[in-house]
């Protein structure tokens, strides 16, 4: 029997979890755990500069890994700062574990110093929380969180541990928790059968039939079975925002990404669509534009494995819950299985309309109306210098769209971005998460100039790291998509959306050790961002000056359908 | 439409806050809501009353059993059942009102479970409307408080909800 600390626990846990890394900043109701860190060397702990930028960290490692990230912060103000990068975990489904301290047991709801009731301001934006009454439930409580993370729909799981449960001189049994069980938590492994046979007769069936791939199938691993779907039935496919990747973005049969700022060519193809078979996506606002003239003559097929994201916005025909990978397999076994015949004749008619629709716009834009670079620009030469497969993390706004929609990715996991919070200064860490895992593999961050001020100090944390990311600044000196924005809807009052007194970035990554690249006019873009990406083994700050008027297009028209679409600024469907 | 939603939670300190807190979050109505301990020390059993469409009545349910301490939950309303609700309520009662609150009380089979020579508090159990419709005929007027403990319900027949 081995007697272990509270604290010991902790640290012996992760060990035995087989937990790689773990993010965070100490503080006083850590000391006993920070301690017990210091005496190990299994698990690594990362020292942020600010406790979000951990929360950032451990949520792109889980996105680039599939396993959960797990985050240490202090109670109070060192809780409260990780909470933004909970709530990004939550909306996106990332497996996040969140160990807060907390204050001593006796102490709590007496407004102690940095007391702040952790378990209940994440209630609403976690998985799953909960709080250690005894030393002893430690190993059980945090095996519960790694479970509770990493399966279903995984998200993040806050464990809030008060001072004296990790006392030093308080020992008890320790014994790591293989397997658990909850009663009251099961979840889906699979798909209903008949479900199931539903769609699929519907799939064989549909003459204009296109399919849509979420988060979910990332989260999954159901790409190739996603890619088989595809290519037994010729069907278009598009990726939403949180699953681009899932489905390769050079494939010919691959339309972009749909919604707001979704190519036309994929907004235009789900409207006229008779059949919408969503894999792993929630359908939300950013998608449907108004749900009452969502996709007017489509029936949907919806698999999800969490049943309250089925019928939410939109109601479905024939909801089907489980996982991806598994509802995909049945899914490819009961086409093989059925003697079907297509109808040819409607399919290819089909197939002639897309591609009508993708010759029509193409993601083209004008590189002739500015000195500067167009951002698209900048981004498609990031692809081509990058050969199409770095890990790219963004920020939010503009260049996060630019980037969607003009790197092609043809791998999941490579896309990092904060899709439903919209998580500005998201993009430096979770750049930084990723590359400490992936050391030999290219990791971008594309941001802005508003969106790294926010998170601008973790250079430092770089710097200590050695973690060679190559920042890609789409510097327009403005918030680029607030002041879209304004300018289609507040006649250009560009309110509090552009940046005075911007640092020299260049001097500023110098400061920390880094290497600083400027690009602007009369620049040859691509060679310089060369020269930049190979330097492997520093941290550079690639400064890009980029035309302030550019906007985001196509863009879908408020309160209208999928195909209404601004195409530029003067262009409408 | 009215719903009454049965719950079995994890009898668990927080348990409760998550419940109601994901009303308020989805901007659910919830119009009553009671919770006590089962016969079975680890659970609780809760009973909302929430009003709403078939497809927000279908969020509510699935969002609760979502809740990692929901055991299980029923919706009663979509099978017969039996629903009752307890109220204490304080009546002006003096001269001759006195025996005219009385006859109504008996009339509501209510029970007076406290006097004073101008106030009795009656006991009243029954369906809401019931409760409401005594309410009605004392009259608000002479009516000094009401308690109402909101509505349990329990399924007909030989349905049970349990492990």
């Amino acid at each position: 029997m081995e007697l272990l600390s509270g604290a010991e626990m902790v640290a012996r846990f992760l060990k035995d979890e087989g937990v790689e890394y773990i993010y965070g900043y100490p503080g006083g109701a850590l000391l006993h755990i920070y301690d017990a860190l210091f005496q190990q060397d299994a698990v690594e702990h990362i020292l942020v500069r600010h406790e979000q930028a951990a929360t950032h960290m451990a949520d792109a490692y889980a996105r680039a890994t599939g396993k959960p990230g797990v985050v240490l912060v202090t109670s109070g103000p060192g809780a409260t700062n990780a909470v933004t990068g909970i709530a990004t975990a939550y909306m996106d489904s990332i497996p996040m574990v969140v160990i807060s301290g907390q204050v001593m047991s006796h102490l709590i709801g007496e407004d102690a110093f940095q007391e702040c009731d952790m378990v209940g301001i994440t209630r609403p934006i976690v998985k799953h929380n909960l709080s250690i009454k005894h030393p002893s439930e430690i190993p059980m409580a945090l095996k519960k969180a790694f479970y509770l993370a990493s399966t279903g729909r995984p998200g993040p799981v806050v464990v809030d541990i008060p001072k004296d449960m990790t006392a030093p001189t308080d020992r008890f049994e320790y014994v790591y928790p293989k397997s658990v069980k909850m009663r009251s938590y099961n979840p889906v492994t699979r798909g209903h059968s008949g479900q199931i046979k539903k769609a699929v007769e519907l799939m064989v069936s549909a003459k204009r039939p296109v399919l849509l791939a979420g988060g979910g199938v990332i989260a999954a691993e159901a790409s190739a079975q996603l890619i088989e779907l595809a290519q037994l039935l010729k069907l278009p496919v598009i990726n939403t925002l949180m699953g681009l990747g899932a489905f390769p973005g050079n494939d010919p049969l691959y339309l972009g990404m749909p919604g707001m700022h979704g190519s036309y060519e994929a907004n235009t193809v789900m409207h006229h669509s008779d059949l919408l078979i969503n894999i792993g996506s929630r359908l939300d606002d950013r998608i449907t534009n108004a749900t009452e003239k969502f996709c007017p003559t489509a029936k949907l097929i919806h698999v999800d494995i969490d049943p309250s994201s089925i019928s939410k916005t939109v109601g479905a025909d024939v909801p089907i819950v489980g996982p991806a990978d598994a509802v995909l397999n049945e899914m490819l076994k009961q086409i093989k299985a059925t003697e079907f015949t297509p109808d040819e004749e409607a399919r290819s008619t089909w197939w002639q309309q897309i591609e009508e629709w993708r010759s029509r716009h193409g993601g083209r834009y004008n590189t002739d109306d500015s000195e500067l670079f167009k951002p698209q620009q900048v981004v498609e030469a990031v692809h081509r210098v990058t050969g199409g497969d770095a890990y790219v993390c963004s920020d939010v706004g503009q260049h996060q769209m630019f980037a969607a929609q003009y790197y092609k990715f043809n791998k999941p996991r490579r896309w990092i971005n904060s899709g439903g919070l919209g998580t500005m200064g998201f993009g430096l860490p979770a750049a930084m998460g990723v590359k400490l895992s992936f050391p030999d593999d290219v990791v971008v961050c594309i941001t802005g100039e508003g969106s790294i001020q926010m998170n601008i100090q973790e250079l430092s944390t770089c710097a200590q790291y050695n973690l060679p990311v190559k920042i890609v600044c789409l510097n327009n000196q403005s918030l680029g998509m607030v002041r879209q924005w304004q300018d289609l809807n507040y006649e250009s009052r560009h309110s509090q959306s552009y940046m005075k007194s911007l640092p020299d970035f260049t001097k500023l990554a110098e400061s920390y050790g880094h290497v600083g690249v400027e690009i602007g006019p009369g620049d040859d873009l691509e060679a310089k961002l060369a020269e930049a990406f190979a330097m492997t083994d520093r941290l550079v700050f690639i400064n890009v000056h980029v035309d302030p008027y550019e906007h985001v297009y196509p863009m879908q028209v408020p309160k209208a359908s999928m195909r209404d679409m601004w195409l530029s600024k003067t262009e409408r469907t | 439409m009215r719903h009454i939603i049965s719950v079995l939670l994890e009898n668990e300190a927080g348990a409760l806050s998550r419940v109601v807190g994901l009303f308020s979050q989805r901007n659910f109505n919830i119009e009553s809501l009671t919770v006590a301990p089962t016969e079975d020390a680890t659970l609780s059993r809760l009973t909302l009353t929430t009003v709403g469409n078939d497809r927000v009545i279908e969020q509510i349910t699935k969002h609760l059993n979502k809740l990692i301490e929901v055991v299980k939950l029923v919706d009663l309303t979509e099978g017969d059942h039996i629903e009752r609700e307890l109220m204490l309520v304080k009546v002006k009662a003096v001269g001759s009102q006195r025996a005219e609150v009385m006859r109504t009380v008996e009339i509501f089979r209510g029970q007076v479970v406290d006097v004073t020579s101008s106030v009795y508090t009656v006991q009243l159990a029954g369906e809401s409307d019931k409760l409401d419709a005594f309410i009605g005929v004392i009259g608000l007027a002479n009516v000094l408080e009401t308690v109402r403990t909101g509505v349990s319900g329990i399924a007909r027949g030989e349905k049970v909800l349990s492990l």
